[in-house]
This record gives C-alpha cells, structure tokens and sequence, in this order.
C-alpha cells in the first residue's frame, strides 16, 4: 500500500539529479513523441500522472504542445497510464484543449475505464475567469490614491462624531434611565485601564521625570543654573509630559485592548446579537468602556505625574546635590495650582479621544483576522496622533488666554 | 490502486484523557478502503476528540493509530508530514484562512507541497473548484464575502487540493438548508466514485447518513459500541441506537434511499 503511491520521495525528482530514482523510476510520468506522419502526431503518455509527478509531466506536456504547431492530428495515447488523479487529468485535458483551440483534430483514447469517471469529472470544468479591470498606471493612479485617502480620512472624521453623538445620546438616555447603566461593567473596565496600569505608569513616569532631570542638571551646570532644573521639571511634567506620557500608555495598553475585544465581537455576531436582543451596542459596550478611561486617565495623570516628580527629585538630590527640601521650597515658588490644572484638565478629553477612536476602529471591524490586525494598529496610530494634536491644540489655546 | 476494502485507518484500543477525565476508553475502528463512514455519537459523547486524535491534533494516552500503514504513535515528523499530505481534512466552520481569497485557499497547499508553476497551480485550484460545484469566478472571493455553503465547498475543495486518500469531515451538512445538504451528499458521492477516496464523516445528519455512507460506526460511553450498514443499525437493539434510529427525528419510511440497498437506482 505504502508503495503504490510514494510518500515524499518524489518531490524534486526531476530537478535534483541526485534524487533516489531507484523503482520509482519506472512508475513516474512520462509523455513520449510517438510517430508523427506528415500533419499528424501521437503522444503516449505513461506510468503515473499523479501530483507527485505533475511538477516533471508540465514541462513534458507543454515543450511536444508548443514544439509541433502545425500539426492538425493530434491522438493521446492514455492505454499505458498506471495511476491517475485530478492533476494528470488535467494536464492532459489542458493539453488536448490547447491543440483543439488551434483548430486541431484531437482524440484520446486508451484511457483506463477505472478513471473515466475522474476524467468526465475534469472535463466538465469551464475554467474561464471573467478578466479583471485592468489597473490603472501614472498620474491617474496616483491621483485616484490621493483622492481616496482624502476621503477615508473624511469618512473617519464622520464616523468619529457618528459614534460621539450616538455616546451621546447612550448617555443622556442613561441619565434619564440610571438603573440602565451597566455599573458592573464600568467597575470591570475601570480595573483593568486603571488599577492593572498603576505600575507600568508609575514606573515609565518615574523614569521620564528622572531622565529630564539629569540632562537638565547635566546642561544648566555649565553655566550654574542647576537650580532652575526645578523649575523645568515642575513646569513640564505637570503641563505637558505626565498627562502625553500615560496617554501614549493608556492608548497603546487600553486602546488596542478596545479595538480588539469590540473587532472580534464584530467578526463573531456579537454585536448583531446585541442589537437583535433590543439592546444599543453603543450603550452596552462603548459607553462603559469610554466612561472608564474618562475616569482612569486623570487618575493615572495625577499618578503619573506625582511619579515623575518624585523621579525628577530623586535624581535632582543624588546627582545633582539639590537637597529635597531645597526642591520642595522651589517647587513651590515656580509652579501654582494653575500649572497643575492646565495639565489634568486635558486628560479626561484625551480619554475621550482615544476611547472614541478605539470603539469606531472596532466597530468597523469586518470579516478577517487581517482586518482585526489592520484596524487595531489603525486604533493606535490615530489615537497617539489625535492626543498630540489636541494638545497642540490646548498650548494655543492656553497661550492665548494667558496661562 | 490497493484493493477496496483493506483498511486505511486502523485504530487500535485507543485511549485519550481530556482533562484528568478518561473521553475514549479503548477504541478499535476501521476506516477501509474507497468507504464513506458516518460516525455518530451523542453531544458529548468523544467525537471531535477522537477525530482530532487521528489526525494528531490531540495527544493519546494508549494505544494505536495506524494511517495508511503508518504508526502515528511512533512516525518520525518526516513521515508525518508524509502521511498529512495524503488526508485532508474538512472543519466545521471551513477554518479558511480569512486574509486569503478562496482560490488563493485551495492553493495553499499546493504551493507549499507540490511547487508547481504558477500558471498550473491556479488551473488545477479552478479544476477544484468547480469539481465541488463552484464557479470560476469565486476564486476571488474572500471567505467573508461567501455564504455558509460555498464555505463548506471552497473549505472542501481545500481538504481535496492534493488528491487526498482519506478525507475527513466534521458535520460537513450542519448549517445547510436541505437541498443544499442533499447536493453536498451528491457531491461526496461523486468524490468517492471519481476519486476512489475513503471518508470518514462526523455528521448528525440523518438524511446525510441514509445517502451517502457504506458503514456506520456509533461511539458511546467511551467505546464503539457498534459498527455496520444502516440495516444493521435500523436492527440493533441498543437502547441509545434505538432512539437515534427510530426515535422522533428519524422517519423509519425513509423518503431517501438507503445506499447499498438499492444501488442501481442511485447510478442510473
């Protein structure tokens, strides 16, 4: 049994000269030019016309098929076949085809009864695809790109303020409905972006605050200004790096997190079986999830930014012999309650934002793990990049108020 | 071509644990040669995980798998892979790979076996195709663009890539309307007329089970507890069997033609 049909030995046999030929040999494919008289040619086909054999029978099939086109005879020899299936039968359907197209009279013949069947069966094949659309080349092209990315990029616009007035109209309804609000849910979310954050936050703030404050140390003493390191310190974590910091964390860590459950919820019905059941997908699942980051991220800003300080301090006194109560007392001196509001007023936006983002990149999930994968990295590189631009956004704003 | 009848897979007192609890507790089956076998069994009762143990997605406590003459317990991954390239397999849900078109599908192992040109491997991926009653046009189809059926088809024509031997299927007419189920079994049968292929079907499907399989095996309680032709099932007096066979869902005036029984009328 085993040997009827060889295992792997025949890959390559015909492209390796040092393959083990042996009595395989003997069964493998072969297709010989018989006698040709005149306009008139005989193939015989031999052996196995199996798929082991089908890389070795091609070659074979298309050098006698393109080398005698002005033969308008053609007979396929098929009495000595030994072994058939689905890839030697349509090579030598392909082969008859080709010559028949050239107007050539073609008979088979010989063909074994046991696989007349097999043969029927691939014969009734049509294999015709419809031509495709030919794509188009040069400026056109280039253009037609430009023109659809500019209109993704106002599509995902839409769908932002799409799923922002629907989160709307969830929560007004939840209002006026409090006993509706899946407050389980929102503890469950509010403790895997918060509490299960705490330590990576703390622990990439801390180094962030400890970093600016060594190279700040490290380019102020040159001209003895070690003592305004303070200054900088205070002011950049509390205005700008603590809440940026946790919200490239938050959108990476959560925001991923978002895109994949929802996508794949998508991909498996869930979200249809919701809708069916009576139940606003946007009220069960993103309002929670998008409430929890509103609530986690000033949390983890102030975390954060406590973190940084204290990283900023640490290494202000070991490196750059600030005594901690000379930091404290200059900390107080240059930065006000004002300096700390401007920072935390932005993290519950910047949630927004990034909680937005994640839920309309999931739900627009489609069928494939491809898509999955596309739409959750889509997730974070927008929401990175909305976070900087609101805050981009905020210092404009902020300088032309005078804070 | 070996002989018809000899048995392609010979599973010997097979014992398979799931979990610190004992699913299969000695399974002798045979699946011979050119047959198509339908294998029932309760909800529960150890199908999927004996089909998963053959084609060694589950590991075994004791005893033999043999597949075309090779111990499964004992092959070299060489002959492993030897062996896997000669079954394909048919899961319930297709598991097409869903960032490939179909055609793209069927072509998949091809490609990574048989290293034919391009221009052959698309023909005979179209030859597949339509050899399970496809159009051409689908091979550019994604799986999400596809309804439940052409799933099933285009999965099939997968499993059917490399001319297997042996061809596994997992409840291949769950989720299909009965006309498309009935084409299903048309199309096994034409399979096994052309191809000469040996299958080994889990299905619930009692018109399914009527039509197309030679024999049936019926797992209970961790064992097979019998083995034979539809008549020999529609006989037996095994209380499980008995409600399977003749109980609410199944129709003892059987509408579809028991296979075997009146073999001329079904060829003519």
């Amino acid at each position: 049994m085993a040997g009827d049909r060889p295992l792997a030995r025949h890959w390559g046999l015909f492209g390796d000269e040092t393959a083990d030929f042996g009595s395989d040999f003997l069964t493998a494919g072969t297709l010989q030019h018989g006698s040709s008289h005149g306009d008139g040619l005989d193939l015989r086909a031999e052996g196995h016309w199996t798929a082991e054999h089908a890389r070795a029978l091609e070659p074979l099939a298309d050098k006698l098929t393109y080398g005698h086109e002005s033969v308008t005879r053609l007979v396929f020899d098929a009495t000595r076949i030994t072994q058939l299936d689905t890839y030697g039968a349509w090579l030598i359907e392909r082969t008859l085809r080709i010559w028949a197209s050239r107007g050539a009279d073609v008979r088979l013949i010989g063909l074994p009864p046991t696989y007349g069947n097999l043969f029927a069966k691939v014969r009734a094949g049509q294999q015709k695809l419809t031509p495709l659309k030919h794509k188009q080349t040069g400026i056109g092209a280039t253009l037609e790109s430009v023109g659809r990315t500019m209109t993704a990029v106002f599509s995902d616009l839409f769908t932002i303020f799409q799923i922002g007035g629907q989160l709307v109209v969830a929560f007004l309804s939840v209002c006026a409905n409090p006993w509706r609000f899946r407050f389980t849910s929102l503890i469950n979310h509010l403790e895997r972006v918060c509490w299960h954050a705490v330590p990576i936050i703390i622990l990439i703030t801390f180094l962030i605050g400890a970093i600016i404050a060594q190279q700040g140390i490290f380019h102020f003493r040159t001209f003895g200004a070690d003592i305004y390191v303070v200054d900088m310190v205070g002011v950049l974590v509390l205005r700008e790096l603590g809440v940026l910091i946790v919200c490239i964390m938050i959108a990476g860590r959560s925001g991923s997190a978002y895109t994949a459950e929802l996508g794949s919820m998508k991909m498996r019905e869930e979200v249809d079986a919701l809708r069916t059941m009576g139940f606003d997908p946007v009220e069960v699942l993103v309002l929670p999830r998008i409430l929890a980051l509103i609530v986690a991220v000033p949390i983890l800003t102030f975390i954060g930014s406590m973190a940084a300080l204290y990283g900023g301090g640490l290494v202000s006194w070991l490196y750059g012999g600030i005594d901690p109560k000379i930091f404290m007392s200059r900390l107080h001196e240059s930065i006000n309650m004002k300096t700390f509001a401007v920072g935390m007023i932005k993290a519950p936006f910047m949630a927004l934002i990034i909680g937005l983002v994640a839920c309309m990149e999931g739900m627009q999930v489609k069928g494939s793990a491809e898509s999955l994968g596309a739409k959750t990295t889509d997730s974070v590189v927008k929401s990175i990049f909305l976070v900087i631009v609101i805050d981009g956004l905020f210092a404009v704003f902020f300088a032309a108020v005078g804070i | 071509m070996a002989a018809r009848g000899e048995p392609v897979i010979k599973v010997r007192d097979l014992k398979v644990d799931f979990a610190s609890r004992r699913v299969l507790n000695g399974v002798n089956l045979d699946l011979k040669r050119g047959e198509i076998l339908g294998f029932v069994g309760a909800s529960g009762a150890g199908k999927s995980v004996l089909t998963r143990t053959i084609i060694g997605l589950l590991p075994f406590r004791e005893g033999t798998i043999e597949v075309l003459g090779t111990d499964l317990g004992k092959a070299s991954p060489k002959e492993r892979q030897a062996v896997d390239r000669r079954w394909g397999v048919l899961f319930q849900q297709g598991a097409l790979f869903s960032s490939l078109n179909s055609g793209k599908n069927v072509e998949f192992p091809i490609r990574e076996y048989l290293r034919l040109s391009p221009k052959l491997t698309t023909e005979i991926a179209i030859a597949k195709l339509e050899m399970v009653g496809l159009k051409p046009d689908v091979y550019r189809n994604y799986p999400s663009e596809l309804s439940g059926g052409m799933v099933k088809r285009v999965a099939l024509a997968r499993a059917l890539a490399l001319d297997p031997e042996i061809l596994f299927l997992d409840e291949p007419t769950s989720g299909l309307d009965p006309i498309s189920a009935a084409e299903f079994d048309h199309l096994l049968l034409t399979l096994q007329e052309t191809l000469g292929i040996s299958v080994f079907m889990v299905t619930h499907d009692l018109d399914s089970l009527h039509r197309t399989c030679d024999r049936i095996a019926v797992l209970a309680d961790g064992k097979i507890i019998e083995a034979g032709t539809m008549d020999v099932m529609l006989e037996s007096q095994h209380p499980w069997l008995k409600s399977y066979f003749h109980g609410e869902r199944a129709h003892d005036d059987f509408h579809v033609p028991i296979k075997g029984r009146r073999v001329t009328e079904r060829r003519a």
